[in-house]
């Protein structure tokens, strides 16, 4: 990008006509959106001393010469960026891109602010700093214009040779699938012999037979033994290999669903929050069941129906060619045109599939919300809801049943024809005493066979297609790189004394910037009480100093030592948490309050749960710490919930304690309580509190309050009271409402 | 509607800003207008937002502003709307997704990226069934007005996406 010599072809000779002979280009920013928001191409360039816009909008070309008050800003809306350029007394001009361009937009503001700073002051410009992919928050190298994953997984379809991929999964189960691959060979020629044999059955001992000749019973003894025999060889041999193949390809797929899940469970916050539940369900669940049936059935009988066709055909031009030519030059044919059907049919199952999730998708939304529904007594409609969205699957079917219900009488025809061609041809040619009537018979045999498996191996190519999108689905989250990463080379961490160091931290959710320039230094036992509006940015700097999140800009450091270059569950291990909506998992209640110590002995469970206020109603249910709490712990209230993730945080003994309004859907009295035994906790221990109740930060021993992204004040109760600021003014507006109750239904009386 | 006199008054400064003045004579600099319903009733309720997100001004139906009152907040509008309507589907570049569709639409050809089937919205309280909204990867909504009077081509593509 910032190399002048890969400047767009379509600009090249315009734009270098028009600078002077010294001049030098420095960045540009190629536009497809003009100011009336029509698709349309145009660049603004960079040089050393100016700043020029070409084809963007209705004047041809224009240039500002870079000075000091020069500005450059950028915001985005539904999809458009705009870059306007500004000085002191107005806007000069204003330029518009779909957010695709909007990380070259970034880096073009960067170089402009660079260069025109450069230009005012007389100095070289400052080295250029790394990129950050405003998808994945990842830090781009130096010479990366777009980060390659999130970039490959825009661009990329599935491809077939995805499937090869798989192979990482499958070597370790080498030397079954070659056995299994031997077996297959041995079971098919097995499953040969039998047709061989009506031969001489025939030739040698019905038709002499016919002609007067007696039968010879040990002949027809040895060929019926044969018969026997081979086939329950083929049964054996069959029977051992599937048996194998399906062992390897169970564990394949394990493997690749537990190696999926473990990666998953490494991404970031970032990852989930921009995926469906359902979607990453169904990628672990069913899409790797999708690839292992592929793998141990379909890509099986496909195997073994090529080695039959082949060792088929050997035999039959041995013992005849012209007869085999002709039994199986219709092949072809007769399979391309089943694959007509099929493609046919292909997108109508996809239809189907589709369709599936719309129904699934009415139950996934209703059944979690089920309160809500009977709530507002909408039971009818949502039940209207799934009518339809099977009424819409029954259409869907019935239209593909129509081909569907044709396509295996057409397969029967097919297959009819073409026997008859063989019929026709192998009785002149035993007219003419070409071949014997055993030979005949012994082709039909084995012609039968391969036209019944013509059908499955016409599918093998939509199963492949299958497959291969669901591999891609899978080795998407595999190649996804986490964008809080695990360092290379972690610095092992000293025991912690808690202290946190946050220096100069801006954040942004992807082009949404939420924290700006947050300064704050947190002595080792300190606590701190974060105060704010709603979406003032409390838990996200909580989320950056759990490394939920890495920072924009600026550190996050403990003991001196930066958070991105610490192995990340070693830092996570000192940090108790309890969160703004308490998640307790399915099981019994010692089991949520131990989740972060599994081996914590029965004693520590009930003091954890002792100073979380929690013992009391946990003995109240039916069997105390056994008793189970449903999913999402329904059956408890939202305030004992929030008390059992309290004692799960205490548990765990972490030097750094993170209470996001925890207790905020308790009553007063109980909150007290927890207060006053969270006191001795708290002792020595690091707490940042979150809370909008704010007497229940009385204790901390400062407060920061912060107001749209920034911190605006920080000092204790009464320092802040005194200031009459932002703190004085959020706890008068509660303390008058504590004051003067509003009752609900009465309005308040006037004077 | 007859227009009546508005309560307050609304300019645009140098940087291009529009401002509006209360009646209170406070003047708010950054104004935007902001449609209730983008799409499925974009004439009914617009608000005017000030800069920090607090809504200023609600305006049930522009028909009642004085004119020149009326074309600033359509020209701003106007400059913040961007649902490109989609008129044709030349090709895409597969039937699996991530696809690349290119699409001529009302703002001239393009490409978009389609990251899965349900970025395709089946738009419901609209007078129109066939109303489809299309989320591309960039978050660019594009609109089918009606699939069923697309061009046989593009139909038969859409189908397999539906
Ligand atoms: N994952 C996200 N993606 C984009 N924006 C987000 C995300 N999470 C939060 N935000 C935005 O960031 C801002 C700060 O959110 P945050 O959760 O930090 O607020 P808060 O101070 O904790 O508020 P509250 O007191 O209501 O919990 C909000 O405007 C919110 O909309
Ligand atoms: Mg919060």
């Amino acid at each position: 990008m910032t190399a002048p010599d890969t400047l767009p072809e379509a600009w090249q000779s315009e734009l270098l006509a028009s600078l002077a002979p010294d001049e030098q280009l420095i960045a540009w920013l190629e536009l497809d959106l003009d100011d009336h928001l029509e698709f349309r191409p145009g660049l603004v360039t960079l040089s050393d001393r100016r700043l020029i816009a070409t084809g963007a909008n209705d004047t041809p070309r224009e240039a500002w010469p870079l000075t000091a008050g020069l500005k450059l800003t950028h915001h985005d809306h539904a999809g458009v960026g705009t870059l306007e350029l500004e000085d002191g007394q107005g806007r000069l001009a204003l330029w518009r891109y779909t957010l695709g361009q909007s990380p070259a937009a970034l880096r073009f503001e960067r170089e402009f602010v660079r260069q025109r700073d450069s230009v005012a002051s007389g100095q070289p410009p400052l080295p250029a700093v790394a990129a950050i992919c405003p998808i994945c928050q990842i830090q781009l190298q130096p010479d990366e214009e777009d980060c390659p994953n999130c970039i490959r997984e825009l661009h990329t379809p599935p491809s077939t040779w995805t499937l090869l991929r798989i192979w990482r999964f499958a070597k370790p189960y080498q030397g079954q699938l070659i056995a299994g691959f031997l077996l297959t060979l041995a079971a098919t020629a097995a499953t040969l012999v039998p047709p061989y044999l009506t031969m001489p059955l025939m030739d040698d001992v019905l038709i002499p037979y016919q002609n007067g000749t007696p039968i010879d019973p040990d002949k027809v003894a040895w060929l019926l033994g044969g018969l026997l025999g081979s086939a329950t060889l083929a049964w054996a041999l069959n029977w051992a290999r599937t048996y194998i193949l399906a062992l390897a390809s169970e564990r394949i797929g394990a493997d690749l669903r537990t190696t999926t899940y473990e990666h998953l469970l490494k991404l970031s916050h970032e990852y989930f929050g921009g995926k469906r539940t359902g979607d990453l369900l169904a990628r672990i669940g069913s899409e790797t069941d999708r690839i292992n049936v592929f793998l141990s059935l379909h890509l099986l009988d496909f195997a073994t129906d090529v080695l039959m066709i082949v060792m088929t055909s050997v035999i039959l031009f041995s013992i005849n060619p012209w007869l085999a030519l002709v039994t199986l030059t219709p092949l072809p044919i007769i399979a391309w045109m089943i694959h007509l059907v099929r493609d046919k049919l292909r997108t109508g199952f996809e239809q189907i599939d589709r369709v599936w999730a719309e129904v699934t998708n009415v139950l996934a939304d209703t059944i979690p919300g089920v309160r809500v529904v009977k709530a507002f007594a909408q039971e009818a409609r949502e039940a209207q809801r799934f009518r339809e969205a099977n009424k819409h699957n029954l259409e869907v079917n019935d239209r593909l049943n129509r081909i569907w219900s044709l396509f295996a009488p057409t397969v029967g025809l097919l297959t009819e024809v073409g026997i008859l061609v063989v019929w026709a041809f192998g009785i002149w040619l035993v007219s003419k005493d070409q071949i014997t009537v055993g030979v005949l018979i012994a082709f039909l045999a084995y012609i039968s066979r391969f036209y019944t498996r013509l059908d499955s191996m016409s599918r093998i190519i939509s199963v492949t297609q299958k497959a291969a999108a669901g591999a891609k689905r899978i080795f998407d989250i595999l190649d996804h790189v986490s964008s809080v990463p695990e360092p290379a080379n972690p610095v092992t961490l000293p025991p912690l004394k808690g202290g946190i160091a946050i220096d100069k931290v801006s954040f942004r959710y992807g082009n949404r910037a939420v924290l700006h320039g947050i300064d704050l230094a947190i002595a080792p036992g300190e606590m701190i009480g974060l105060v704010g509006h709603s979406g003032s940015g409390k838990s996200t700097l909580v989320n950056l100093i759990c490394r939920f999140y890495d920072v924009t800009e600026g550190a996050i450091r403990v003991e001196g030592i930066d958070l991105r270059s610490i192995a990340i569950a070693d830092y996570r291990r000192n940090i108790g948490l309890v969160l703004q909506e308490p998640f307790l998992f399915f099981g019994t209640i010692a089991e949520n309050i131990a989740y972060g110590k599994p081996d914590a002995t029965r004693a520590e469970i009930v003091a954890a749960a002792r100073a979380a206020h929690a013992h009391e109603f946990i003995l109240r249910q039916p069997h105390g710490y056994d008793s189970l709490v449903g999913e999402r712990g329904q059956s408890l209230s939202g305030g004992e919930r929030q008390r059992i993730s309290i004692a799960r945080a205490l548990l765990i003994d972490p030097r750094i304690l993170i209470l996001d309004e925890a207790t905020s859907a308790v009553d007063t009295e109980t909150e007290f309580e927890i207060q006053s035994a969270l006191n001795n906790l708290i002792r020595g221990r690091t707490t940042i509190a979150i809370a909008h109740r704010l007497s229940t930060l009385r204790r901390a021993d400062r407060l920061v309050v912060m107001e749209r992204g920034r911190i605006v004040e920080i000092g204790n109760h009464e320092a802040l009271m005194a200031s009459a600021g932002a703190y004085w003014r959020l706890y008068q507006a509660q303390t008058k409402q504590l004051d003067a109750p509003p009752v609900l239904g009465e309005n308040s009386p006037s004077a | 509607m007859k227009p009546t006199a508005s309560p307050f008054t609304l300019s645009r400064n140098s940087f291009g800003r529009l401002v509006l003045s209360d009646a209170a004579g406070l003047a708010h600099a950054g104004i935007v207008p902001v449609r209730a319903f983008g799409i499925t009733a974009p004439d009914y309720g617009i608000s005017l937002m000030s800069a920090d997100g607090k809504e200023l001004q609600w305006l049930e139906n522009l028909d009642v502003l004085p004119d020149d009152i009326r074309s600033l907040i359509v020209a701003e509008l106007a400059q913040r709307e961007f649902v490109p309507v989609i008129r044709r589907i030349a090709s895409v570049s597969s039937y699996a997704t991530p696809s690349t569709w290119q699409v001529d639409t009302d703002r001239g050809t393009t490409a978009l990226i389609l990251k899965s089937e349900e970025d395709i919205r089946r738009l419901r309280g609209t007078d129109n069934a066939g109303a489809l909204l299309i989320a591309d990867s960039q978050g660019i909504h594009f609109l089918i007005r009606d699939r069923l009077a697309l061009d046989a081509h593009s139909q038969k593509i859409l189908k397999r996406f539906l």
